[in-house]
């Protein structure tokens, strides 16, 4: 009998421990939900700008035994979803990640469009959302309706302005005269840009001589680039989307557009442009930009070749990784997974990131890359909104 | 002049994304809406002979060719010819075969991905201008719209003139009649299929030396070879090739003179135009 007791004592000691230590191994994780393209038409640019910096950001985190709670170091456990470019699975992932897989934290989704869709997803479960690829006008207001949404990226109108400031600059210098070609693809990223950019031209003088928008998906642009070039500007400008960011430019190539300032938005910043083009880049300007004399930047540019095998994009690649560094830098700080609690931290603290220091003002950061250029084989930052370490402008040389 | 020349290199390169889809529905009666991927899978395979080996894409298609014949064979054979075996009726197999490519799409899409990665792909091939009557184009499209051009007239010239086309033709025309006259309709459809594969993987091929690729892309041509192949006429080739160079001189005509931003609507208006007053496409027969 007694030792039936013992026994009976022993193994419910034992189931004890069990559950003890089972309990004890799920407070050892912290479950972080990735939702972003893998296919559809932003896949391509997800597969750059996002994707690699998830995997050398949970890589980097783990590496150090995780992140720093109260009740302890935790590593994370990231579970990822595809949301085919679709607006409603970015949704549907959220939901599914905030119900059925319980993610502790979700990491922002990937494009201007799919971060707003899921913005008041994220706020019904209070997800803090640091957008890091979303470019908007409406920032302010879009603040005030979802408290736990955060822009790093900047607004359009910046994007606009800093082209329109650097060829005024280049004319002032006498590099350009006053005429600007100037296209767009016709969809909701390109159309918002052409509407602030031509106001801003117009205010500094510019002339656009060509001014025309092409759709989404088009497979040849040699009508745009040579009613482009028979118009003979000193500037070409196109708010473009990355498959198109490489026609144009092989086209202009071809043609043999040769003007002083040739810019091309999206894609420009990729790696694959400079292979692509080789010599040909030299000079070419396009959105983003980022300091590579800085030693932060350095640092994450040398980490992301090594741990991914390829080198980040010139632009939204550091961002979308200082997004994750301000959500782990206010989870350490909170100490444990309360999402309000780090929601509020986001909002009133200052973070330390491979861009540089990043303080949000009515939860929009005010200091980013806007304009970077080619030059000798790099992607500097020429232009930003509050950020040291711009290069100066060149001339683009003929092709 | 250079807007009509624009055009038809335009024409040439849709030709190259229409043509495969055509022969694979004029022939073997399966609309497969898998064809973007082939033609996906080829473009990037071609990327990677090019910069992994440094493999001309012309001489990369000495190997993307057969592979794409093959591979199309078997997915014939294996996957469609059950549905087909199991048919009541013409409708009823284009539904089901619908349906299997559209899942076997999602598929290839999968493997592009693993196989790939989902990153941008292109490379700079044959960049250069090239001049005619004094205006510039890009040599790599006078090249695909030669490849085009080759292939379109072979494919005539064959099926025109030999043997085994007659009897390509004659399964078009109609798959019960050739099978009384002694024809092995299961063989020659799956050689039908597989060949329209391997002109699509054709068209990927030279297609990637200007075009931007990532795995997820081939939709977006598939699209636009139904559009050609149902503008020129589901059961003739002679159609999607004429289809592919009056939507390719439209576009270029409107981008020109109107205003680029609305060719997609002027293609579209042209295809509501035909399906209306030519509902069975512009070579199309009427159904008896």
């Amino acid at each position: 009998m007694k030792k039936r007791g013992l026994l009976t004592v022993a193994t419910l000691a034992c189931a004890a421990s069990l559950i003890l230590s089972g309990a004890g191994n799920a407070q050892q994780v912290m479950k972080i939900g990735a939702v972003a393209p893998k296919t559809g038409p932003l896949g391509g640019g997800a597969a750059v700008t996002h994707w690699p910096n998830v995997q050398l950001w949970v890589q980097q985190v783990n590496a150090r035994g995780g992140l720093k709670l109260k009740s302890g170091q935790v590593k994370i456990e990231i579970i990822e979803y595809d949301d085919q470019t679709s607006p409603g699975e970015t949704i549907k992932a959220v939901e599914r990640l905030a119900t059925q897989d319980k993610a502790d934290f979700i990491l922002q989704p990937y494009s201007t469009g799919l971060n707003l869709a899921a913005a008041p997803t994220y706020a019904k479960y209070d997800y803090p959302q640091v957008a890091t690829t979303a470019i908007s006008d409406q920032i302010p207001a879009l603040a005030q309706r979802y408290p736990g949404l955060f822009f790093v990226l900047g607004d359009t109108t910046s994007y606009a302005r800093s082209v329109a400031d650097i060829l005024k600059k280049m004319r002032d210098e006498g590099k350009l005269g006053t005429k600007v070609a100037m296209v767009n693809v016709a969809d909701a990223f390109g159309i918002e840009l052409a509407n602030a950019a031509r106001p801003i031209f117009k205010e500094r003088g510019f002339e656009l001589v060509y001014d025309r928008s092409y759709p989404l998906g088009t497979q040849d642009l040699a009508p745009v680039v040579k009613a482009a070039k028979a118009a003979n500007p000193d500037a070409f400008v196109a708010w473009s989307y990355p498959i198109d960011t490489f026609i144009l430019t092989e086209q202009a190539k071809i043609e043999g557009l040769n003007v002083k300032a040739f810019y091309v938005a999206v894609a420009s910043a990729f790696p694959a442009f400079a292979e692509k083009f080789g010599k040909s880049a030299e000079g070419i300007l396009g959105a983003g930009g980022i300091n590579h004399d800085a030693a932060e930047t350095q640092a994450y540019v040398k980490a992301h070749r090594e741990i991914t095998g390829k080198a980040p994009d010139n632009w939204a690649s550091i961002v979308t990784y200082a997004g994750f560094q301000i959500l782990e830098q206010a989870i350490e700080a909170v100490g444990t997974k309360d999402r309000k609690a780090v929601t509020e931290y986001i909002r009133n603290n200052a973070f330390n990131t491979a861009m540089g220091p990043i303080k949000f003002e009515k939860q929009n950061n005010e200091k980013f890359w806007t304009v970077g250029q080619w030059q000798n084989g790099v992607f500097y930052g020429v232009a930003s909104t509050g950020r040291p370490g711009a290069k100066p402008i060149v001339a683009k040389p003929s092709w | 002049m250079d807007v009509l020349i624009i055009g038809l290199l335009l024409g040439g390169i849709y030709a190259l994304m229409a043509m495969g889809l055509q022969l694979q529905y004029g022939v073997a009666r399966i609309m497969n809406l898998a064809n973007g991927e082939i033609l996906v899978a080829a473009a990037l395979s071609t990327f990677w002979f090019y910069t992994a080996l440094h493999v001309s894409p012309f001489l990369a298609l000495l190997a993307i060719v057969p592979a794409a014949f093959g591979l199309n064979w078997a997915i014939y054979r294996y996957l469609m010819l059950p549905l087909v075996r199991r048919a009541r009726s013409q409708g009823h197999l284009e539904v089901d075969s619908i349906l299997a490519t559209f899942g076997l799409s999602f598929i290839s899409v999968g493997v592009l991905l693993a196989v790939f990665g989902g990153h941008y792909l292109n490379y700079s091939y044959l960049a250069v201008p090239f001049r005619i009557f004094g205006e510039n184009y890009g040599l790599n499209r006078v090249a695909a719209f030669l490849g085009a051009s080759a292939i379109c007239a072979g494919l005539y010239v064959w099926l025109v003139r030999t043997r085994p086309g007659l009897t390509l033709r004659a399964i078009a025309v109609n798959p019960q009649a050739a099978g009384l006259v002694g024809i092995d309709v299961v063989k020659v459809s799956a050689f039908g299929f597989a060949l329209g594969g391997a002109v699509t993987a054709t068209g990927g091929a030279l297609l990637s030396m200007f075009l931007t690729f990532d795995a997820s892309i081939g939709v977006i041509f598939t699209l636009k070879a139904l559009v050609i192949v149902i503008l020129g006429g589901v059961s003739d080739v002679r159609g999607a090739i004429a289809a592919s160079f009056i939507l390719g001189l439209t576009e270029t005509l409107v981008a020109t003179f109107v205003d680029p931003g609305l060719t997609i609507a002027a293609a579209y208006v042209l295809f509501l135009a035909i399906l209306l007053l030519r509902p069975q496409g512009l070579f199309g027969r009427r159904p008896a």
